[in-house]
């Protein structure tokens, strides 16, 4: 989902007297993220202050110059820089006042832009194509500059984007109708030149945005049939090609455009899978085309509108959550958040919710990659391929292959074995590491199996964690884990596995339940699920000031408890102070309390408890469910901890698969009938809230009940 | 187009009965159903699955099992009665009396040459096949205990009876028992109670499928009488069997409304000689018992208590999505739509609803209120019951009609018909039974009277039509109206024009005559269109002709030349109809006019109704079809250039009727399918957990 937020108006703005340009060059960020430089249309820079709406200081040029490019902030130097005229490059710092006397140099091009990024030096491209680093130019303003394009290609939008060690400039052109991309690389310098497809129409692009996503240069523009496109582009150079290449698209969105096409508009990619458009129709409100969307490019919905008051002059810029729009005679500042929409969120009860946000959006692949990513990648991608593979070669004196490690894992001993495996996960890149992880830990398992003395914890340990193992890649791992004892890995399983089988998860659990408290305690586990568990058995009941909560039993109505003898209770509350399990073995349960499964097919495989394990495990299940139920207890965010319903439902099955013996089993007699009351209070609850159900619809029912009328005149209208 | 006020009616409480049995006969591809009610439909599955005729229902009768024997269709029934029907007439051609007590089910072998049935006396009763009859052959060797399914093996020399507990094999020439074939109880409580083998098959390599009630599917050998493979599929019954063409796959209702398959397939990829049968798939379209199933070419069709019919095809069996790969399901019997009548003359609108035990007569409410559009209007008088007329005798009532002018009233059913004289002043009225009918007037497929009242039209046998002229005191018979092509089919729409002088009737052979009533005589056919007639009607005041067909075409004809298709009409038929319009997955079943707009046409399915303005541009397969939302977007001038002809308003849902009235308000007679649904019995209870 994505929303857009309530705006503010940054600045005013002034008309200029050819209403069809913009106000405003540009905005470009400052050192601080809260800062914007604002360049206008004639002669001046203002720096603001965003959250206050302030200008925080501003710069003019003297009457008759004119800034020919938006103001930049060289982040090296902390300086801004700005041209003048085409040809006359300013750069000046925050204290200086007037700009007329800050440092000039004139250079011998036109200038079409200054950029400059975080992290990169600014850069300068001229008009006819060139560019330049600006310390450089600076060192040297009347260095011959050479042409690039050609006489009639026009830059029509630049950009430049800086990566961990890499520089790009990439700007589009025209000639007579035909758009080119140019990406320039920086260090080493290379110019690649590719050709977009042409648009049936003849049009040419309104606005192009690009980013930087999974080491892909994305290339998204827009076309007034309201037609938004993606090219990619791999960061990664490939040299040996030489010439005009036709860069493939992939159609993205197509937004609505109601009659005619779009004037000015324009689009910008939020993330992988949002586009904020400018200037175009809301499908669903009245016609005008002056509305600010986002729409979602996998599922083609639009997620979120809003309308700008005046005319859309088709410029919107996106800093760190926000959106620059410049409309009517103001700038306003949107604010907008996207949410990343992925399978997992919508496979329901599986993994606890606040974990599926940070933990599934790994091990889940986004819709993106599996739909659309990989489409327009397919020629990059081959090239790219045979490049890591050179690379790969030239390493191979220091580490082994894939195969070879694979070949190793037959033969070789425990310990190189580890060690290879290990670096081969610390090295490889996502992409291979899909492929090879499943590979390498259904070798090192088949091993495992065949000769009980060959054992990796750690190796395996380290291939579960890359969260590109599954159950069903590697069937055997957990079982093995649990054979060799290795309680460690198997909380990793049941952590990272989505898939894994109940007769597995019963397994686990029997085990879990039957190892000695001794056994376990020793075992390093995972911490933070350890603090936890801490906490809940640290946190000694409400007694704060010797307070204790009431028990069910005692507000329960039902006649019959009433009578019970005083010494019953005091005992009953003993019991629940204690945890009926070790840490480390609680631990372990709530992994398998925490693991999806569906009741049919556990159900059956839970009658292989014995009736000591069910009793204990209940036990601790009632333990934690008043854990809980007392509310002394608060759930720490972010924790991995079961639920209540979680909780719940394996009581209900438990007792479902053994009632039978629970009730002739006299030691679990006094449990039972603690769960009777479990239970009570849950009907007790549920019955509330089917009382307030039922009066909420009610409510419900007394708005539609006007629907449902049998017979009544109505007026429509058709058109 | 502007603002229309709307009657909209909800208190027309069809209930459609539960669905009993199936047949489909694969050569003419036609299915048909029985109801509990007794009546049964026959559906053209080459037409889109257009329910072309329905036999109604008879108060004794129940229908327990139909079979087909080549064009000719046989039911057996609880009333211990075989009957064959006669599908051109819409009526039981004879029935006869079994002399088994209730009958439970009727075969036939795939020779067509007998019938078996199976008694609750325990016979299996073969009956010879005539050309005009049926003859008792023999019995086979008497069981203790009922005979409840009954399957004939494909080269005719044995039978397998499902009964209670068990299974029997029969030899059909010699006529005894060979094999017994018991099957178990089911667990816990109902291991007392007995099991009844609902349902049976036999397929060519004597392999005996079964659905029981204590909900197993099992596998038998026929030779050997051993038990194969058995799949508890549900904890209730299973109440249905049906067998693919090529018997590779076997379908089993049951009553949890699930719907599953079965393949005969290897279970593992190198293993392709031994095939087993496995349980693929399963279907959930029914919240009740699926009591009839039928397994054809591309799809699996079922019904059962929830009244609705299903056709979920096989998606495997299509190569691309298509308008057949759809769902289809079909809720009202299409011809309920007909038993709604709207006498629209006077200021004061009546409606007549049909039941299959009564006729009601209805006022409309009114108001003198004007709103603005998305209003609801206060009502100053509300709608009226104005009569409750009970049929006599046990058949169903299978049409009706009432007069324009609201004076009069006709019903029929199969041995009779019923004309009413009705008077209505102010708050009172009554109602005259026209004693002396003549004597050609005993049964009608159809009735419509004549705009100005003064004559009836009775759809009769083999296409013709009787014309009884109607004054105060008398009715008489004038003449009947004959078709040249001497089609036996019986008709099923009927319309008259504004004027008078023209009628015309469609009948099952897709034919569509209109007589000229000046001169009482054949005026011409319209030409054949592939399709059969869903709707059609004339113009009160131009007299064109206006048909839709199954096939959702529509065409319109001009008067008196009605032998050709209007301008309007070829331009749509060359340009196509727009896709969405031809996706629809109902037929129309109502078409009006407006009288003061010759250009405006009014036609409803049971999803949208849709205004036809032949004076708009007609939208080609670009143009957004339903466009309502985008014109209301849009300003007062920018409007007509996007308008098309294909005006269609999905306010009001699960359409009965929707009519035109003369001071241009619309008439919507919805019956919400969650209405039904809420009078249905409640569905089996499901278990989870200890509760």
């Amino acid at each position: 989902m994505a929303a857009l937020y309530e705006g503010f108006t940054l600045c005013g703005l002034v008309q200029t007297q050819n209403a069809s340009d913009s106000p405003i060059q540009g905005i470009e960020l400052d050192g601080d993220s809260d800062h914007a430089v604002v360049t206008d249309s004639t002669r001046s820079v203002t720096l603001y202050k965003v959250s206050d709406q302030k200008p925080l200081g501003s710069w003019t040029v003297k009457q008759g110059q004119l800034l020919t490019c938006p103001a930049v902030f060289n982040f090296q130097t902390k300086e801004y820089v700005v041209v003048s005229d085409n040809k006359v490059i300013r750069v000046w710092k925050d204290e200086d006042l007037n700009l007329d006397k800050a440092f000039k140099a004139t250079v011998t091009a036109d200038v079409w832009r200054v950029h400059s990024a975080p992290g990169g030096e600014p850069v300068v491209l001229f008009q006819r194509g060139a560019v330049r680093f600006l310390d450089s130019l600076l060192s040297a303003p009347q260095q011959p500059v050479e042409d690039v394009l050609s006489e009639e290609e026009v830059i029509r939008w630049s950009t430049n984007i800086v990566a961990e060690e890499q520089h790009f400039v990439l700007f589009t052109t025209e000639q007579k109708g035909e758009c080119c991309l140019y990406v320039q690389r920086l260090n080493p310098n290379t110019l690649q030149k590719y050709r977009l497809e042409r648009e049936d129409s003849g049009a040419s692009p309104l606005s192009f945005s690009a980013s930087l996503q999974d080491k892909h240069l994305n290339l998204l523009y827009l076309y007034p049939n309201g037609c938004v496109y993606q090219s990619v582009v791999a960061a990664r150079g490939y040299v040996g090609l030489e010439g005009v290449q036709a860069l493939p698209r992939s159609l993205r969105l197509m937004v609505p455009v109601g009659e005619g096409e779009l004037g000015a508009a324009s689009a910008v990619a939020l993330d992988e899978a949002h586009v904020a458009v400018v200037g175009v129709p809301h499908p669903s409100a009245r016609t005008g085309k002056d509305f600010l969307c986002i729409w979602n490019t996998n599922f083609q919905t639009l997620q979120a509108g809003k309308e700008m008051a005046g005319r859309i002059h088709g410029q919107v810029w996106c800093y760190l959550g926000k959106l620059f729009v410049s409309h009517g005679k103001a700038l306003s500042v949107i604010p907008y958040e996207c949410q990343k929409s992925s399978l997992a969120s919508a496979l329901g009860k599986l993994r606890h919710t606040g974990l599926a946000v940070s933990k599934s959006s790994v091990a889940v692949p986004s819709w993106n990659t599996l739909l659309h990513g990989d489409q327009p990648q397919g020629p990059t991608k081959i090239v790219e391929t045979r490049k890591s593979k050179l690379s790969r070669k030239s390493q191979s004196a220091q580490a082994l292959t894939v195969e070879q490690v694979l070949e190793l894992i037959k033969t070789g001993p425990v310990d190189e074995v580890q060690r290879e495996v290990e670096a081969l996960v610390s090295r490889g890149d996502a992409q291979d590491l899909q492929l090879s992880v499943g590979q390498l830990a259904c070798h090192l398992v088949a091993r495992s199996q065949a000769e009980t003395a060959f054992y990796t914890p750690v190796a395996l340990a380290q291939l579960v964690q890359t969260q590109f193992l599954c159950h069903s890649v590697c069937p055997g791992l957990l079982l093995l884990s649990l054979e060799h004892k290795d309680y460690f890995l198997c909380q990793l399983c049941l952590q990272l596995f989505p898939d894994i089988p109940e007769v597995v998860t019963c397994a686990c659990l029997k085990t879990f339940i039957s190892v000695p408290d001794g056994d376990v305690e020793m075992v390093s586990l995972e911490p933070d699920s350890v603090s936890f568990m801490e906490g809940l058995v640290g946190a000694r009941g409400g007694q704060q000031n010797g307070f204790s909560p009431p028990l069910f039993e005692e507000d329960s109505c039902d006649t019959n408890h009433q009578p019970k003898p005083p010494q019953d209770k005091k005992n009953h509350t003993l019991q629940l102070e204690a945890c009926p399990v070790g840490l480390h073995k609680a631990v372990l349960l709530n992994e398998v309390l925490q693991t999806p499964y569906s009741d049919n097919f556990l159900l059956p495989h839970l009658k292989d408890l014995d009736t000591q394990q069910v009793i204990l495990f209940l036990q601790y299940l009632q333990f934690v469910y008043l854990k809980y139920s007392q509310d002394v207890y608060t759930q720490t965010p972010g924790l991995r901890s079961p639920t209540m319903t979680q909780i719940i439902d394996w009581v209900c099955l438990l007792l479902d698969a053994h009632f039978t013996v629970l009730v002739m089993a006299p030691d679990a007699k006094g449990l039972l009938s603690n769960l009777q009351s479990f239970v009570k209070s849950q009907v007790k609850l549920f019955s509330e809230l089917g009382k307030i159900e039922s009066s909420l619809q009610e409510l419900h029912k007394m708005k539609l009940s006007k629907d449902i009328s049998q017979y009544s005149i109505e007026v429509i209208e058709l058109f | 187009m502007g603002e229309f006020k709307v009657h909209r009616v909800r208190f027309f409480d069809y209930m459609p009965t539960a669905i009993r049995a199936m047949a489909f006969n694969a050569h003419t591809e036609r299915l048909a159903l029985a109801r509990m009610d007794g009546s049964v439909e026959i559906f053209n599955f080459t037409d889109h699955y257009f329910q072309e005729k329905v036999i109604p229902g008879k108060d004794s009768r129940s229908i327990e099992s139909l079979c087909w024997v080549g064009g000719r269709l046989f039911s057996a029934g609880l009333n211990g009665e075989i009957a064959e029907y006669d599908l051109e007439n819409l009526r039981p051609k004879y029935s006869l009396e079994a002399y088994g007590g209730p009958i439970w089910t009727i075969i036939s072998n795939t020779q067509g040459t007998q019938l078996a049935i199976g008694c609750e006396d325990g016979t299996v009763k073969l009956f010879e096949v005539l050309e005009e009859h049926i003859q008792f052959e023999r019995n086979l060797d008497r069981q203790k205990g009922r005979i409840i399914s009954l399957s004939w093996h494909p080269s005719g020399t044995h039978i397998a009876a499902g009964m209670m507990d068990m299974i029997r094999v029969f030899d059909v020439p010699t006529g005894h028992a060979v094999q017994r074939l018991l099957v178990d109880r089911g667990f816990g409580g109902s291991k007392s109670r007995e099991t009844v083998v609902w349902s049976v098959a036999f397929l060519s390599d004597h392999t005996v499928v079964s659905g029981d009630s204590a909900g197993k599917v099992q596998v038998w050998d026929g030779h050997t009488g051993t038990l194969v493979k058995t799949h508890l599929v549900t904890k209730w019954d299973v109440l249905a069997l049906s067998v693919s063409k090529d018997e590779s796959s076997v379908v089993a209702g049951t009553s949890e409304g699930t719907v599953i398959q079965f393949q005969f397939i290897a279970p593992t990829l190198h293993q392709q000689q031994d095939k087993e049968w496995v349980r693929t798939r399963t279907f959930k379209n029914h919240t009740h018992d699926v009591r009839a199933l039928a397994e054809i070419e591309t799809a699996i069709v079922s019904g059962g208590m929830d009244t609705h019919l299903v056709v979920r095809p096989l998606l495997e069996k299509f190569d691309e999505k298509s308008h057949a790969s759809g769902l289809r399901k079909i809720h009202f019997p299409h011809v309920i739509a007909n038993n709604i009548n709207l006498s629209c003359a006077k200021k004061a609108g009546l409606l007549l609803f049909q039941f299959p035990g009564q006729l009601e007569l209805w006022r409309l409410g009114d108001s003198d209120e004007h709103g603005k559009p998305g209003d609801r209007l206060p009502l100053k008088r509300k709608p009226e019951k104005l009569l409750l007329l009970k049929r006599k005798g046990e058949d169903h009532i299978c049409c009706s009609a009432l007069s324009s002018c609201g004076g009069w009233l006709a019903y029929s059913t199969v041995s009779s018909v019923r004309i009413y004289r009705l008077q209505t002043d102010n708050n009172n009225i009554s109602i005259t039974k026209v004693s002396k009918l003549p004597k050609a007037l005993h049964s009608a497929h159809q009735l419509c009277f004549s705009s100005d009242s003064s004559k009836m039209f009775a759809a009769s046998s083999q296409s013709s039509v009787l014309v009884i002229a109607l004054t105060q005191s008398e009715c008489k018979y004038v003449h009947t109206l004959k078709p040249k092509s001497g089609s036996r089919q019986p008709i099923h729409l009927m319309t008259t024009s504004g004027d008078g002088k023209w009628l015309a009737a469609a009948n099952s052979d897709c034919e569509i005559h209109v007589y000229n009533l000046q001169k009482l005589k054949l005026h011409c056919i319209v030409p054949v269109y592939g399709s059969c007639p869903s709707a059609m009607g004339i113009h009160p005041t131009t007299n064109n002709m206006t048909v839709v067909h199954a096939d959702q075409q529509v065409n319109t004809m001009p008067s008196p030349h009605i032998k050709q298709y209007t301008d309007w009409s070829r331009k749509l038929q060359k340009q196509g109809l727009h896709n969405v319009w031809l996706d629809r997955d109902t037929p129309v079943t109502h078409v009006t006019f407006n009288s003061k707009n010759p250009n405006q046409v009014v036609l409803h399915d049971m999803h949208m109704f849709c205004i036809i303005d032949q004076s708009l541009p007609l939208p080609d397969q670009k143009t957004q079809f339903y466009n309502q939302m985008t014109l209301r977007s849009l300003s007062e001038q920018e409007r007509p250039s996007h308008l098309h002809a294909f005006k269609i308003c999905k306010t009001f849902q699960d359409l009965l009727c929707v009519s035109l009235l003369d001071d241009q308000s619309l008439v919507v007679v919805e019956r919400p399918l969650l209405a039904i649904t809420s009078q249905l019995p409640a569905p089996v209870r499901q278990k989870k957990f200890a509760t």
